[in-house]
């Protein structure tokens, strides 16, 4: 068995003295792992760090085998996302939720959406936001996709402000005005665009946290992510 | 296969769990150890016995020395400098000091903040950084340049901020002997990046 694709690292582990096995989001083909003999060297130190893109070839005699990688460099963020705290913080994140995919189960547009992020060039609020909106498309992703286009009580389109805990759906401000305690608040930038504050992004991240703790770590039974806390925390 | 009494077989069976060694090593090993019993099964022996006897981790910089605090934490001249270096490991610990970095102290943190392996700030010795940062005037981050190693100098960094305390790290670029024309695009950029005066 062969393929060769093009793939995003998403995290290393040793295995052995020598060898590690690499986890890569290949095009196509979702979240593969493969064993990498020498992969603890140093010539191959650089290429094996997450946010790097690589040429990536699997081998293996059977396809439910985990197979050997060869990698080749194509694009080496690496070293400017370490240059950079708020970047680092963020490709960490991002790394850590593309963990939750399941494996060989394509997932391009999250894909597609991760390595803009990590190529992301605007400002940390900025960064944030496509963050928080990478977030509500894993959900989508995983299944359990938030429903943000009309309000859950009167259907409406328009001024839709708050979130309900219960359905995962959107509540306009009028229909959200007697349970205001109990809905979380849907910063405006997660439908219709623009550049949020630090209290619209506290916002996005709560949302986001507690959908992703009620569907995806509780049931697996996981921890939220320390980076992630540490990433809000730096960003709001 | 069987290779002499169970007492070979259990002494190659623990060599073999040993670090760049395997069963064949190991194999070899115990047939050296058994050839010159006296030149070295039995010093060896009696070294392994006094180590674990003496061996202990330093409560304070979480060193590997005979005693606790280490020589490195109660030798006088290495406080004059204020100078702290945080590593990630003993080994990276007696690397700098095999490079003669100068009278400096160390804090070993027990490895680096990794999601993948599970290692999160509780499983490193942070806290105990925490409490000794205002001993020191600078503090040297030299963790690996992997992003794992960053994500944790930057974390720290950020619990230190409080405390007011000068937080460097090391540079990043051309190693000695390095070619450009091998290095990665990306340590080659932070190269340029970081370049100093000539």
């Amino acid at each position: 068995m062969h393929w060769s694709g093009e793939g995003l690292i998403i995290g290393v582990r040793r295995h052995g003295e020598t060898g590690v096995i690499a986890e890569v989001m290949v095009a196509g083909r979702g979240r593969c792992l493969g064993l990498i003999r020498g992969g603890r060297s140093t010539k191959l130190a650089a290429t094996l760090q997450a946010g790097n893109t690589v040429q990536v070839g699997w081998s293996a005699r059977l396809e439910e085998h985990l197979g050997t990688f060869q990698l080749e460099l194509l694009e080496a963020r690496a070293a400017a996302l370490i240059a950079d705290r708020t970047r680092l913080y963020a490709s960490q994140l991002i790394c850590e939720h593309l963990h939750l995919l399941p494996e060989r189960d394509p997932h391009d547009r999250l894909l597609g959406r991760a390595v803009r992020i990590l190529d992301f060039g605007g400002t940390p609020h900025q960064l944030a936001a496509e963050v928080a909106r990478y977030e509500l498309e894993l959900l989508e992703e995983l299944g359990f996709g938030l429903d943000l286009t009309s309000c859950a009580a009167t259907g409406t389109t328009r001024d839709l402000t708050h979130v309900s805990p219960k359905t995962g759906r959107a509540v306009s401000r009028s229909a959200a005005e007697p349970y205001l305690d109990r809905l979380f608040r849907l910063p405006p930038f997660l439908v219709g665009g623009g550049d949020p504050d630090e209290a619209e992004l506290a916002d996005a991240f709560r949302l986001t946290g507690y959908f992703l703790d009620l569907y995806v770590w509780m049931p697996r039974q996981l921890d939220p992510p320390a980076i992630r806390d540490t990433f809000v925390h730096l960003v709001t | 296969m069987a290779n002499g009494g169970p007492e070979i077989e259990q002494l190659i069976q623990l060599l073999a769990r040993l670090p760049g060694l395997g069963p064949r090593s190991a194999r070899r090993a115990v047939l050296q150890l058994i050839k010159k019993k006296e030149q070295l099964m039995i010093p060896l022996s009696a070294a392994l016995d006094r180590a674990v006897e003496a061996v202990t981790v330093c409560e304070t910089c979480g060193n590997i020395d005979t005693r606790s605090p280490c020589h490195i934490c109660v030798d006088p001249r290495r406080g004059e400098s204020g100078i702290l270096i945080v590593v990630e490991d003993v080994a990276d610990l007696w690397a700098l000091e095999r490079a003669g970095v100068g009278a400096v102290k160390y804090h070993v943190l027990g490895g680096v903040l990794s999601p993948l392996d599970g290692v999160g700030p509780d499983d490193l010795s942070i806290d105990a950084l925490l409490k000794r940062a205002p001993e020191f005037n600078e503090i040297v981050l030299a963790v690996n340049a992997t992003v794992e190693g960053q994500t944790t100098a930057h974390y720290i960094t950020d619990r230190l901020a409080p405390s007011g305390v000068k937080i460097t790290r090391l540079a990043h670029g051309v190693p000695v002997g390095g070619e450009l024309d091998y290095l990665d695009e990306g340590t080659l950029s932070q190269a340029l990046k970081a370049r100093t005066a000539f």
